[in-house]
Order: structure tokens, then sequence, then C-alpha cells
């Protein structure tokens, strides 16, 4: 699978997936044939369900398999001798106690701590080789992450009646410059911006496009055309938000209905949401569930002062002390090496005298 | 065999010769690669051309005799036929689905990646090659797309567009492409530091290497020295008398060089401490003078200590090998602390035995300390409780001199290695899997006047291997080992010009069996030596005559004009 088949495949995909929502709705009302219903309702409520179920039971097998030994990545000094330096820093690079643990845990989801370390390898000629700090993907994957996030909770407005007070403030948030009618949100376009260098980063660094497969460029594609539908959706076409919120507002309620007059835009957007939803729980994607089960990350380096207990231990079988005396005692006797066994009488004769 | 590759490239086995560094690896160029219309990785495993210097040589089937291991033949890298047995892909997918059920690490690690690339240019083999597969996210990927293929319901269902998830055959070509790469990783764990959600390509590649020993698959480099371990105890294969022997001829030496006898006991019982260092440092320089070192030392301290020839061996090549393997070997060094009835075990500087002893050796074999008289470990000098290691009982030189030293209990003299300018390498598993970085700094630092520090992305956490860890430092593989050492030996080379470093201080025997080579390829301005060996020429033992010479018979600065000894 080289670059130009994963990008072919992985955009076709996407591009069918948008095709598929707008043939059925528009094409469906053309025809006189509605299929609201099926993009509106069906679709949404089982990708949900496959999510949730989806993640759980991956989750679940997960955490049926055991950890047989604690093999935490110690990126800091250890706990030793009481004046050697323990400090935060320590404490949280290479735990010694829960709460250390706990707090890399946070480090590692919320600030994305390891990627935080990043370097970059300049390779010169002449053997001139150095390591420079390279903070753009960890920028990139937090900005990614984080206004995700943020337009996730902003979404909540079409879900919640009356909205809970942190979507206003998230929206007051969001739209501080209070530019363009309906407010322009920030959120969204750094997402796009933010996917957009994800996506040229695995073009145009050789080693980012010679790892990357299809599965790296699909949630790239699928989730810029759900930034790109929503936008459209909000500042182009503007959508009918009042049908939309009784639409979504149906779903949570489990009363589905579909109201008249909701453009098709909504429905693309809806269903490549969808699409992502159910796509979740096979793919990539997980780590989101993952990270916090990374046994190098979650364990406290604390297995010489507690005994960590591998459920499957295998049956102890070694070569004993005793069977290596047998092997070698007339050699240890006469090396003057203390034995358990003396030699046979026999034998001992034969040892020379000392 | 039916399933033999065609298109399998066997490269030339002409004389194979290590270039310079010029030509060998600053002419690397890492841009080389992709323009985006050749084939993918998933397809090049026919492509891999099995390079001399880059490998090492098939285990010798007397070694997997002796110890039990699968399809003991003769056999050759090289060799198109590896003489597998005809069910190997079977028996490798069953290895397979067992060890996903047994170590969630194996099974998180193939579903999680992102392929962020975050790891890539972490690894010492793929900065000092630019061979793509050394990546280590695409180390982990040659094993991920047969765990796509078989195990997950996408790679099942899509059969022969398996490509599109990532997914492909497990084939012969394959199965050389794992073993090339699996022994083109010193499972050093860098990767593990930089990666978000911390993927350690080690625990795929010890899993892989445990697929590859149910084939018979593994290197003599390794099987060797766990044959030995298993009979005589220890990995040089040393009989008990020879060990001794090898002892004694260093008491000679020191000797020589202080005037004072050392008479250190072998086996006893009723010591109060057991001391177990990896025979690497019995066996070959300059890790034997840092085995004299830790002789000097405890003549210095007066300790009650004794060495045993059965656990004669703190390293542990089980470890590359497999869990039961690792399990086997390490059994050892509490059944002989239980029957000679020690209080505490002693480790020396030893960089994979360490890993061991921090994460695995407690789960695995605490239960043969049942019943023994071995407690929490107090130093006999200063009175220190080792608190970190209450539970296994075992502690690192380092932490015990580092504790010595803060309580001025050993009387030292700097000045002897004031000729010296030194640097310290972080050792990978002492680093990365136990958190080893001040201790030998403290123990450098109270007996070496002039120490500087590598730049700090080649140091501490983020260590650079030595380039022939986890049982690669064979004499075959010089080129893999020239190649992944690049990274250390450049930073040495920075200090080097720099600070004028002539000294390369480590605590391992693994680096001081490789590093030497290295210096000798990149820097050859700088020598190697064990921490204890600046702690032994430093120490003034009680007895001593005019020290003149340090352990090596080099003179010390400022007796440069004394008559020879």
């Amino acid at each position: 699978m080289n670059v130009i088949l994963s990008l072919i495949i992985s955009s076709m995909a996407v591009g069918v997936l948008v095709v598929i929502p707008f043939a059925g709705v528009w094409g469906g009302r053309l025809a006189g044939v509605h299929l609201e219903w099926l993009f509106g309702i069906v679709i949404p409520y089982l990708a949900v369900l496959i999510f949730f179920v989806g993640i759980v039971r991956r989750v679940l097998k997960w955490a049926r398999c055991p950890v047989p030994f604690r093999i935490p990545t110690s990126c800091a000094q250890q706990k030793s001798l009481p004046w050697i330096k323990y400090g935060y820093a320590e404490k949280l690079d290479n735990p010694v106690s829960t709460a250390g643990v706990v707090g890399r845990m946070i480090l590692e989801v919320l600030c994305f701590r390891s990627l935080f370390r990043n370097t970059r390898l300049e390779f010169g000629t002449g053997g001139d080789i150095r390591y420079k700090s390279a903070k753009w993907l960890w920028l990139a994957a937090i900005v990614f992450h984080y206004t995700f996030l943020v337009v996730i909770l902003r979404h909540l407005r079409f879900f919640t009646e009356p909205n809970p007070f942190f979507v206003k403030i998230i929206e007051n948030i969001d739209g501080f410059f209070q530019i363009y009618t309906p407010t322009l949100y920030q959120s969204g376009f750094l997402l796009g911006a933010a996917l957009t260098f994800l996506l040229l980063r695995r073009l145009l660094d050789n080693k980012l496009r010679y790892i990357s497969l299809p599965a790296d460029y699909f949630p790239l594609f699928l989730i810029l055309a759900i930034v790109k539908s929503g936008i459209l959706m909000r500042y182009v076409l503007k959508a009918d938000v009042v049908s939309i919120k009784e639409l979504t507002m149906g779903l949570v309620s489990f009363h589905p209905t579909i109201p008249e007059g909701i453009s098709v835009v909504f429905f693309i957007h809806l269903f490549l949401v969808s699409v992502l939803f159910a796509y979740f729980p096979f793919s990539k994607l997980m780590h989101m569930a993952g990270v916090f089960l990374s046994p190098t990350r979650n364990l406290s380096n604390n297995s010489r002062i507690v005994r960590h207990i591998n459920p499957w231990n295998p049956p102890l079988k070694y070569h004993t002390y005793e069977a290596y005396e047998d092997d070698f005692r007339e050699k240890m006797v006469e090396a003057g090496l203390p034995v358990e066994k003396e030699l046979p009488p026999a034998e001992k004769a034969a040892a020379p005298e000392e | 065999m039916a399933d033999l590759p065609k298109s399998w490239k066997v490269a030339p086995p002409a004389p194979w010769k290590l270039t310079t560094p010029e030509e060998l690896v600053y002419g690397v160029d890492h841009k080389q690669y992709t323009l985006g219309f050749e084939k993918g990785w998933l397809r090049t495993a026919p492509d891999v051309e099995i390079k001399e210097g880059m490998h090492c040589h098939a285990a010798l089937p007397k070694r997997l005799e002796a110890v039990g291991m699968p399809n003991p033949r003769d056999w050759s890298v090289m060799d198109e036929d590896w003489k597998l047995p005809d069910n190997w892909k079977e028996i490798v997918l069953e290895g397979f689905k067992d060890r996903l059920d047994r170590f969630r690490s194996f099974k998180l690690f193939m579903d999680i990646c992102v392929r962020c690339g975050a790891c890539a240019d972490k690894c010492h083999y793929f900065i000092g090659s630019a061979d793509p597969k050394n990546m280590p996210v695409l180390r982990a990927e040659l094993f991920r797309s047969i765990y796509r293929k078989y195990f997950t319901t996408a790679g099942k269902v899509l059969g022969p567009l398996g490509a599109i998830a990532g997914a492909r055959e497990l084939t012969y070509d394959v199965l050389k492409e794992w073993w090339y790469y699996l022994y083109q990783c010193t499972e050093c764990r860098r990767c593990s530091v930089f990666c978000p959600y911390g993927i350690d390509t080690a625990e795929v590649t010890l899993m892989g290497r445990e697929l590859t020993n149910l084939l018979g698959l593994n290197i003599d480099w390794i099987a060797a020295p766990v044959a030995f371990c298993n009979r005589t105890g220890n990995h040089m294969g040393i009989q008990p008398h020879a060990y001794k022997e090898m002892i004694e001829f260093f008491l000679d030496e020191i000797e020589d060089v202080t005037g004072v006898r050392i008479e250190p006991t072998f086996n006893r019982k009723g010591a109060e401490i057991l001391f177990i260092t990896p025979s690497g440092d019995i066996f070959g320089d300059p890790g034997t003078y840092t085995a004299m070192g830790y002789l000097i030392l405890f003549e210095a301290l007066g300790i009650d200590y004794t060495w045993s020839t059965y656990a004669s061996e703190g390293g542990n090549f089980g470890l590359f090998t497999s869990n039961e393997m690792m399990k086997k070997l390490n059994a050892k060094m509490y059944a002989e602390a239980k029957r000679l009835g020690v209080k505490w075990i002693l480790g020396g500087e030893c960089g994979h035995m360490w890993r061991v002893v921090n994460q695995y050796m407690g789960t695995m074999n605490l239960d043969l300390a049942e019943g023994s008289k071995m407690e929490e470990p107090v130093s006999p000098i200063t009175g220190t409780k080792f608190e970190n290691a209450k539970s296994t009982k075992m502690v690192h030189i380092t932490e015990f001199t580092a504790d010595i030293m803060k309580h001025g209990k050993l009387k030292v003299d700097p000045s002897r290695n004031d000729n010296l300018k030194v640097t310290f390498h972080d050792s990978c598993n002492p680093s990365r899997a136990m958190g080893l970085l001040e201790e030998p700094r403290y123990v450098i630092k109270n007996v070496c006047n002039h120490f500087y520090e590598m730049p700090p992305n080649c140091i501490r956490e983020q260590t650079f291997c030595c380039g022939g860890g986890s049982g690669l430092n064979a004499g075959e593989d010089m080129e893999l080992r020239m190649r992944g050492g690049l990274p250390r030996a450049n930073a040495v080379k920075f200090v080097h010009e720099k600070y004028g470093v002539n000294k390369l201080a480590c605590v391992c025997a693994i680096d001081r069996a490789v590093l030497p080579n290295l210096m000798e390829y990149y820097v050859p301005e700088v020598d190697v030596t064990g921490v204890h060996e600046l702690v032994a020429n430093a120490i003034i033992l009680e007895g001593e005559k005019k020290r003149t010479v340090n352990l090596r018979g080099e003179p010390l600065p400022g007796m440069e004009d004394e008559e020879d000894v």
C-alpha cells in the first residue's frame, strides 16, 4: 500500500460516504422516496450503539488481558537514597506511588507529556548530527484534540434544553472576536487547520509518508469532511437551526421526528459523524481509551519495594545447585571450593592431596 | 519446502569488510526514499536483503539442545532454507495468539498505535542506517500487519483486500523480514520515552523473539550464553574452578598495584551479602578492571560478603529468549542466596541485569526466597536501609557505594584520576527501566575531579544505546553495531572535542564489551571504563604501598617518572 494508493482509497472512501446521504436524501426527495428517517434516525442510533458497545468490548478485551510484569518506562531519577533528589518532576516521570501514577497519567492524557519531549533529528554531512526540539507535532495534536472537544461541547446546545451553563461560556469564548453573522467560532477553523497540518506532515515528511496507511488518511479525511460540512452548513448555507434542533432533541429524548425543511448538507454532516462513531471502536482512534491502560505509563516503578504478582507465573524449573555441584564436584573440591556433598571415597583418593 | 520465497535476495557471501565511518554512516541519506510510486512496505518483504555485517550468526544446535529449545539443527541465516518445521506458520500464529492473551502490553501495543512518527527518528539503528524498517513504528508494524490479518475482524473479513486495513499474509518472506529486524533492535526502550501512548518496541520485539525461538531461530550470541549460563552459572561458560582462578589472577594484579593481598571467599555459607556481577567483568577487558574495583572496594570497607560460582552471572540472556528462560536463569540468584543464608544480594554494574532485577525478578522468583534468611537490605557500614529494595532484597552497587561516600566512610584520593576527563554513558536499562541516574554520577564525581556531561538529548532517560545491547554484541554484526552506535559515539566525540574528554564511564558489562570497538572506530582517543574501576583507583587501602600506577598499569598523574612496578 503506497502513499498514492492509500490516498486514493481513503479519499474515495470519504467521497462515497458523502455521496451516500446526498443520493439518499436529495435523490430520494426527487424520486419522492423519503429516506430522512434512515439518515436522521436509524443510522445515528445505530452508530451511537456501535460506538459504545464497541468501545466497551474493546476495553474489556484489553482489561481481561493480564499485566504479568511492572514495566513502566522510567523517565527520571528513581526514588532511592533519601538524599538523592526525588522531587515533583521525578515523582511524575518516574512514579513510585499511586498518586504519582495518577499525576503522570493526567499529564499524559491532558497535556501529551511524552509528545512534548519530541526532538527532531538533523543529520548533516560529515557526521554532524543534531537533535532539535520539535514541538510542532505536540502543538498540532493539542490544538486538534482540544478544539475537537470544544466543538463537541458546543454541539451540546443541540442536545440539551435548556443548555447547561458551560455551553454558553464555551460559545462566548469560542466566538470571542464576534465577527461575521452567525458569530465565527474559532474552534472549527483551528480544528481544520490542525487537521491540515497533520495531513501535510504525513505527506511531506519522508518517514511519515512511508509508514502511513489508508487507516491514517481515512480518519483525517473523514474528520476534515465533517468540519467542512459543518462550516458550510453554519456559515454559507445557513441551515435551519430550529428544525435541526427539533430533530436532535427528538433523538436524545427517544421520540425521534423528522421536521420539514432540513437541508441535505445536514444529513451529510450527520451521516459522516455517524460513520466516525461507528468506525471509532475498530480503529486506531481507540488510542483514546488505550492510553489509560498502557503498562509503561500507568504502573509505578516500585517492583523492588512491593512484589508485583503475575497471575500466570510459570512453574519454576531451573538448574539447581545440587545438579551443578554434581556436575563439577571434583573440580570444585580440587579448587578448594566448599561443597555440600563430599566426593565418594574412591574419587577422594584420586583427588590430589593439598 | 514448498513455501520458500522465490524472490528472496541473498547477498553474496563475499568477504565483508567494515568501511570507514565516512563511507559507512556519514553518507547515510535520510531523505532518500519515496516519491510515492514505489511499493508500500506491506509488500516489500520479498525485497529484504539480509546483509552481511548487519546480523548475527544462527544458533548452533547444541545450544538449543542444552536447554531443550525447539528445532535444534544446523542452519545459516544466509541459506535460503532455514529448515523450519512444516507447520511453522501454525506454530507462529498459535504462539502469537498465546502471547496476545498473556501480555496486555503486547495486545494493547498492537491496537493503539496511530503512526504519528514521534518515535521514528529516536532509534539509534534508524539514525545510523536510514533503513525505514528500523523506525520503531515500522518495526512494530511488521508484527501489527500480521496481527491485523489473523486476529482482527477487518483483516479476516477483507481477505485479499486486507492491505486496505494494513494487513498482510504471513509468508516465509515475512518471517525472514521479522527475524532480520527483530535482531536489529536492542530493546533499549528509547522510543517508548517519546511515544504518546508509551508503546514500547521492546515489548513487541521481546514477543517477536519468543516467536522465533519457537522455531529454533535464535542467534548464537544469545543462545550460547543461555546454554552456558544454565549449566555453569555464567554466560562465559566458566567452570567453578576457573572462575575462582580468574579472580585469583585479579588478586595478584591488585597486589602488584597496591601491595595489598585481598582474600575474598567463594560459595561461603553465613556471609552477610552475596555479590553477583555479570561474568563479562570476570572475563573480558576492560570489565576486568571493574571487577578488580569491586574487590578493592569490598576490601577497603571490610564487609562480610561472598562470591558465588553457581550464581556467577548477573546478566540474563533469557530476557532476550523467552520469559520462561529468563525466569529459569534468574532463579539461581535467590536459590543461592537462600542456600548460603545471606541477608541480601548486592548486584554489580550491568544493564539488562538491572532491568530483570528491577522489573522482573521479584515477580518471577521471590517465592524461592521464602524460608531464607534474607531481609530488607541494610548497609553494614552506614546502617542505611535500602527501602527501595525492601521486597527484592537486591541493591545496585552504585546505590551502595553512593551511600558509603555520602557518609564519608571511604578514604579516596580523587587526584589519582586527575589525568582523566570523564563523561558518563547512561545504560539503556538502568536509566529507562529503573531510573538509576544520579547514583553513578555521584560516585564518579566523588572520585574524579573532571566530569563532563554529554548533550541532554543523549543522556539520562534519553540516552542512546551502545549499539550492541540485547545480545547483539557479536563480532559478525559489526556494521550493525557501528551504525547503531553512531549517536552515542557522536555525542562522545562532541564532548571529546569540546572538553577533551578521554574516558567514557558506564555501569554495564555489555557497554564495556561494545563501546571500546565503537570508540576505536569513531573517537579513538576515548577509553571505556566501569565506574568502580575509577573508584578503586582513588581508594586509599589500609596498608597500601605508594601507588604509582592504576589498575591498568598506567602511571598515575604525577607519577609518570616513577619506576615501573
